[in-house]
């Protein structure tokens, strides 16, 4: 027999769940709802009386019924493939994407090593400047990058892409933060073995590091895979458009065919997802948001 | 450790080459181009402050009715100030004052027209969207205290929480603009078969596009990095402070609002900060996926305004003035955190 005390705390437990689960719910239904529509296809009938404007729903009966539709019009989605070059599309942001995230890696962990452990004049004067630009709005750079690209005769290219987010100040911030926590004790122990700083920063720095390199790592190609604002500036032939870039061409030819748009957006957001289920310890973990002391 | 050079060089080259061509450089091309008009094809000619005066400055309409106004009102404002008690020389004084910056303000207010309304409206627009900002951080430490009791799942819940802020982009955005569709969309769909409500035009309407901003903002951003900021803040409470407190008689709402609030205040001031800078930078990917600035310019950010200037009306000098304006404002909000926050303990 529970004490009323304790009746009243898993009470309290099963409101909390319940109101979790709420909350779990609306987070998730928009997602649902894609899916759903996805599968879905426009009555004609309806078109014809709103004039082109979209329609999923019959004309009589309770909309809301079709929550799941009653045939599943599976082939939305190679529609997609079939209309517009979308797998060229994702071949361009798997390109973009793999080698932002490389090439940041890199450069912003050998920054970061010089910045945590090794000694040369105005080291923090420098440091400081690279902290100055993190709160600098994209479009300061955007109008001078547009145009140094184009004279260099790299515009409309996925060079012009890759190269600007490869250098991140960001980066270099978040792995300096994690690289001064790692303790220096193993590092005097290799110098004295005659241990160089390369060897120092790929042996025992690097691989110590491997969570914030994972965290910055998938930040950094989720925000590569979304990005809409520099590819529109600055990628003009189709063939060399990235996903963002793509659906909105997509966008230009079913603008009002929901199922169609709502089969290529989830076409795009998949790998995210995957990305996220894969590597969801890192994204709790708070790292991205560095920097904070608690 | 004293190094060579050649390994410092080794080290920094390949990020620092590429912070200065793509950071500094840019930085300070584009307040060289702001000086100047330039639409990319014929060479920039040089106007000074005129794209600055351009996007700030006011007109008048020259007529008599500025005149008449500003006579009334600074007169009215005068004789009002000089009524108080005081020195006659400081009421007069007082008065002077009162009534310039009376007739100033009205000369403003009824008779100035902005040069540029479409960038004042972007400003606008930019600050309206930040009154999500306050709401979203409220539901982001809602959750926090949620998922920091002990519960079945809880770890299950946080994902599900911090998906939408990580899935994200244009299928997300076409997703809202078709919730959102004020014929056949799900949203007002439901409003008229449970409520019997005929929902609002949303995006498609100059009143309720940046409302239903908000509530997409809200949707993917409560569950995000904020959460999780507000849980790690939550969890370093110690937690003899909420034993005392239930010993002192203190309920659960008092609690939350002598300890909890207080303790993750410096949490609060951070994302706040952030989150205005953020804030200002924000809405173009969304603006441009589903309303396209619109309509009636109702969701045309400080970003749209830059980037339409820059790349549909080919004024690259115009834009440039605009993001250095941009450029300014947020350097002054880091300016306060700055000299407010960041000398403090957090």
């Amino acid at each position: 027999m529970k004490s009323p005390y304790q009746l009243f705390a898993s009470l309290k437990k099963a409101l909390l769940f319940i109101g979790l689960c709420l909350i779990g719910v609306t987070m998730i239904f928009p997602f649902l709802w894609m899916l759903a529509t996805s599968v879905k296809t426009i009555d004609p009938e309806l078109i014809a009386i709103e004039g082109g404007r979209s329609g999923i729903f019959p004309t009589d009966g309770n909309p809301l019924a079709q929550l799941f539709p009653k045939v599943w019009h599976w082939e939305n989605y190679v529609n997609v493939f079939r209309e517009i070059p979308f797998a060229r599309y994702y071949l361009n942001s798997l390109l973009v994407g793999t080698a932002v995230t490389v090439g940041q890696l890199l450069t912003s962990s050998m920054a970061a090593f010089a910045f945590s452990r090794l000694s040369f004049p105005g080291r923090d004067k420098l440091f400081m400047l690279y902290l100055a630009t993190l709160m600098i709005p994209g479009v300061v750079t955007i109008i001078p990058t547009f145009i140094f690209f184009s004279r260099i005769g790299f515009f409309d290219s996925l060079i012009a892409l890759m190269l600007p987010p490869m250098f991140s100040a960001y980066g270099t911030f978040m792995l300096r933060q994690f690289f001064l926590g790692i303790p220096k004790d193993l590092e005097e122990a290799a110098t004295l073995d005659g241990c160089g700083s390369w060897r120092i920063y790929w042996t025992i720095i690097l691989p110590l590091s491997l969570p914030a390199l994972a965290t910055l790592g998938i930040f950094t190609f989720i925000a590569n895979w979304q990005s809409l604002f520099y590819p529109l500036v600055l990628i003009h032939s189709d063939e060399r458009k990235t996903l963002p870039l793509g659906i909105m061409s997509f966008v230009d030819i079913n603008s009002a065919n929901w199922p169609h748009l709502m089969a290529a957006s989830i076409l795009s957001l998949l790998p995210i997802i995957i990305i996220f289920l894969l590597g969801q310890r890192f994204f709790s973990s708070g790292l991205q948001v560095g920097g904070v002391k608690s | 450790m004293k190094e060579r050079g050649t390994t410092v060089l080794l080290f920094l080259t390949p990020n620092l080459v590429g912070f200065l061509l793509f950071t500094i450089g840019p930085i300070f091309f584009s307040i060289l181009l702001s000086f100047f008009a330039w639409d990319l094809f014929s060479s920039p000619t040089f106007v000074g402050l005129d794209n600055f005066t351009d996007l700030l400055g006011l007109e008048f309409s020259t007529g008599s009715g500025v005149i008449f106004t500003s006579l009334i009102v600074g007169g009215v404002a005068f004789i009002s100030a000089c009524a108080l008690k005081g020195k006659p020389a400081v009421r007069v004084a007082w008065g002077s004052c009162v009534a310039a910056f009376a007739v100033a303000f009205t000369a403003v207010a009824v008779y100035g027209i902005p040069t540029s309304p479409k960038f004042w409206q972007s400003i606008g627009n930019t600050l309206f969207l930040l009154i999500g900002l306050p709401v979203g951080m409220l539901g982001s430490l809602f959750l926090a205290v949620l998922l920091n009791e002990k519960i079945f799942a809880g770890r299950f819940f946080r994902l599900t929480f911090f998906l939408p802020s990580i899935v994200g982009g244009v299928g997300i955005f076409l997703l809202w603009k078709w919730i959102f569709n004020p014929y056949y969309g799900p949203l007002n769909t439901a409003l008229q078969v449970t409520l019997g409500i005929t929902g609002p035009a949303w995006f498609e309407a100059s009143a309720w596009a940046k409302p239903a901003m908000l509530i997409m903002n809200f949707w993917s951003q409560i569950g995000g990095g904020n959460m999780i900021l507000y849980l790690a803040a939550l969890q370093s409470i110690n937690p003899s402070l909420y034993e005392a407190a239930q010993v002192d008689g203190a309920n659960a709402l008092k609690r939350f609002f002598h300890i909890t609030l207080p303790m993750v205040s410096p949490t609060s001031a951070f994302i706040l900060i952030m989150g205005i800078i953020n804030g200002f930078q924000g809405g173009f990917d969304a603006a441009y996926v589903i309303t396209g600035g619109g309509p009636a310019g109702s969701t045309t950010t400080v970003n749209y305004f830059i980037f339409e200037s820059a790349f549909k009306h080919f004024e690259m000098g115009r834009a440039s003035a605009a993001s250095v304006i941009l450029f300014v404002i947020v350097l002054g909000i880091s300016w306060i955190n700055w000299k407010f926050f960041a000398s403090r303990n957090y």
